[in-house]
């Protein structure tokens, strides 16, 4: 996968001045402006990831990862800049790469009202997965991951929050695609889910070749599993590199330093008060 | 699997979801149908010992056929509206399907989910309505032949009612049901259309609501053969061939700027 010189810019109305209340006319006036702030969510990002490889993307909340994971998922346009999944580029090609990708969101997106089978059979069709193998696929993925599978008749809305993520992880993973993209699929998870989750993913790149983008707060998790990692901050990538290469930018006396403080030197963020 | 056959079992996926939907929601599918069918009932009852039994079976066939085609306008559009609560349009928009398989799995559904919901109301009637509604000269088959033309461009309508709650929910309903009314006001679901001001009169006719009703009703109370609606039915026909690819096309468009501005996420 190739991520060239993307940019993506949203824009939104300049919101009122927070200091004093505005009057009747200001609010008019206000509803009916033009004038636009730009909000700068992916800056002119360039990467690549190779098969089989892990690349994570560390970041604090709002620094872009989300709006870089939906325009590789073609859910949105770059203003400049391309993409390409396998040479196929993700607004030429879109419907190439949207049978090559899949996709675990930090917030399982499912029909709540229906059962994690339903929910795996309905997206296993738009796939064109015939239904039997679907079902036998979704219950040794879900075996593996830790999900109870006594529970797959039972609505999404009954289930933890924990357990709605590993039938997205299935969901994911019963396409078999080239390219998986991990949108913080292990927050909120307990400590037990995260590692079947890690080992799952880990499984993946070994026996599928797959390409894996993760996007994480978690340090711990990035340098245990990412083969090459980037810190983002404002929609720019502000370093890149293995976890040790990124450890090197920064001198801690008294040891090697850790992602984390990387990551504080870098940004001025903590990432814990931010997740 | 051919490529046909892949493309049915997509649009299929769109119908057992639905479906499995109502199954779960059965508490408010009771709802709507007791609704629709006290609906039907009290505008009826309003003309029974007032008029003929006539003039109850054209107020009780505005019901009906009411009922049915506000089921094709919003269905599509809903099924959008849900999408985008539940968070799961954007898996649907990544999925490597086409937009058109995705919108005529909608479409089936609406069509059978509106066939099933005004066949009960229609199945009910008799038991309230007795004498009062006589449908010995009725000719079904003239009325089967202009549902079925007529769901084309209530299709296309719900199709271009979609965009709107894929730009946004909540004014997107808001915006279906505006429109819904307005297609009721001018189409002459209870009345004939020339009660309204003349002004009103030029958009009736181009609402298919309009043709749909005039043709359902000389069939039902007077036996209309296909042949004698032939008007209304090329009509019917025209709209929807222009209702539909407008519909796609206007998905389309409206698909592209929620991809350019970001409008398909939930929240994150």
């Amino acid at each position: 996968m190739v991520v060239h010189q993307v940019i993506k810019h949203f824009y939104r109305k300049k919101p009122l001045s927070a200091d004093e209340k505005p009057s009747f006319m200001q609010k008019v006036h206000h509803l009916f402006r033009r004038d636009k702030e730009v909000i700068k969510a992916v800056d002119t990002i360039s990467f690549e990831v190779g098969m089989g490889q892990i690349y994570g993307i560390l970041g604090p909340n709002g620094s872009g990862k989300s709006t870089l994971i939906r325009l590789i998922s073609t859910l949105l346009l770059p203003d400049s800049g391309h993409i390409t999944v396998c040479g196929n580029d993700v607004v030429q090609d879109s419907f190439k790469v949207r049978q090559m990708i899949n996709r675990v969101s930090v917030e399982a997106s499912f029909f709540k009202k229906l059962s994690s089978e339903e929910n795996l059979i309905y997206a296993a069709r738009l796939y064109g997965v015939p239904v039997r193998q679907a079902r036998r696929k979704a219950g040794q993925i879900l075996r593996r991951i830790g999900f109870d599978t006594k529970r797959i008749d039972e609505q999404m809305e009954n289930l933890s929050r924990g357990m709605q993520q590993k039938v997205a992880i299935a969901r994911a993973l019963l396409t078999s695609p080239i390219l998986l993209l991990l949108d913080e699929p292990t927050t909120g998870l307990d400590p037990k889910s995260k590692r079947d989750v890690q080992q799952c993913v880990d499984e993946i790149r070994h026996e599928h070749d797959a390409i894996i983008l993760l996007t994480t707060h978690d340090m711990e998790e990035a340098e245990k599993m990412c083969d090459r990692i980037a810190i983002i901050d404002d929609g720019k990538f502000i370093a890149e590199g293995t976890a040790k290469e990124l450890k090197s930018l920064v001198t801690k006396a008294g040891g090697e330093a850790t992602l984390e403080d990387v990551f504080i030197e870098l940004t001025g963020n903590d990432l814990r008060e931010e997740g | 699997m051919t490529k046909l056959t892949h493309e049915i079992s997509v649009s299929y996926a769109f119908i057992e979801r639905n479906f499995n939907l109502l199954k779960r929601y059965l508490n408010w599918e009771i709802l709507f149908f007791t609704y629709s069918i006290v609906n039907a009932l009290t505008i009826g009852l309003i003309m029974v010992g007032r008029g003929s039994s006539r003039d109850v079976l054209y107020l009780v066939i505005g019901a009906l056929i009411w009922g049915f085609l506000s089921v094709m306008m919003r269905e599509v559009s809903d099924a959008i509206t849900w999408e985008r609560w539940e968070g799961t349009i954007e898996y649907t928009f990544m999925a490597p399907i086409h937009r058109m398989t995705h919108l005529v799995g909608s479409c089936f559904f609406a069509i059978l989910y509106g066939l099933l919901r005004t066949g009960i109301v229609l199945a009910v009637m008799p038991i309230f309505f007795g004498k009062h509604v006589d449908l010995s000269g009725a000719n079904w088959l003239t009325m089967m032949v202009v549902v079925a033309v007529s769901s084309l461009s209530f299709i296309g309508i719900g199709l271009i009612a979609a965009i709107f709650p894929l730009l946004s929910p909540e004014k997107g309903q808001a915006a279906t049901g505006i429109l819904q009314s307005i297609v009721l006001l001018i189409s002459g679901v209870y009345y004939e259309i020339d009660v309204l001001p003349s002004w009103l009169q030029v958009l009736s006719k181009i609402s298919p609501a309009t043709y749909t009703l005039r043709s359902i009703r000389a069939a039902m109370l007077d036996g209309a053969s296909i042949a004698s609606q032939t008007h209304n039915l090329i009509l019917l026909l025209f709209i929807g061939l222009i209702t539909i690819p407008l519909g796609f096309w206007v998905f389309d468009q409206g698909e592209k700027y929620a991809k350019r501005v970001g409008r398909l996420k939930r929240s994150g």
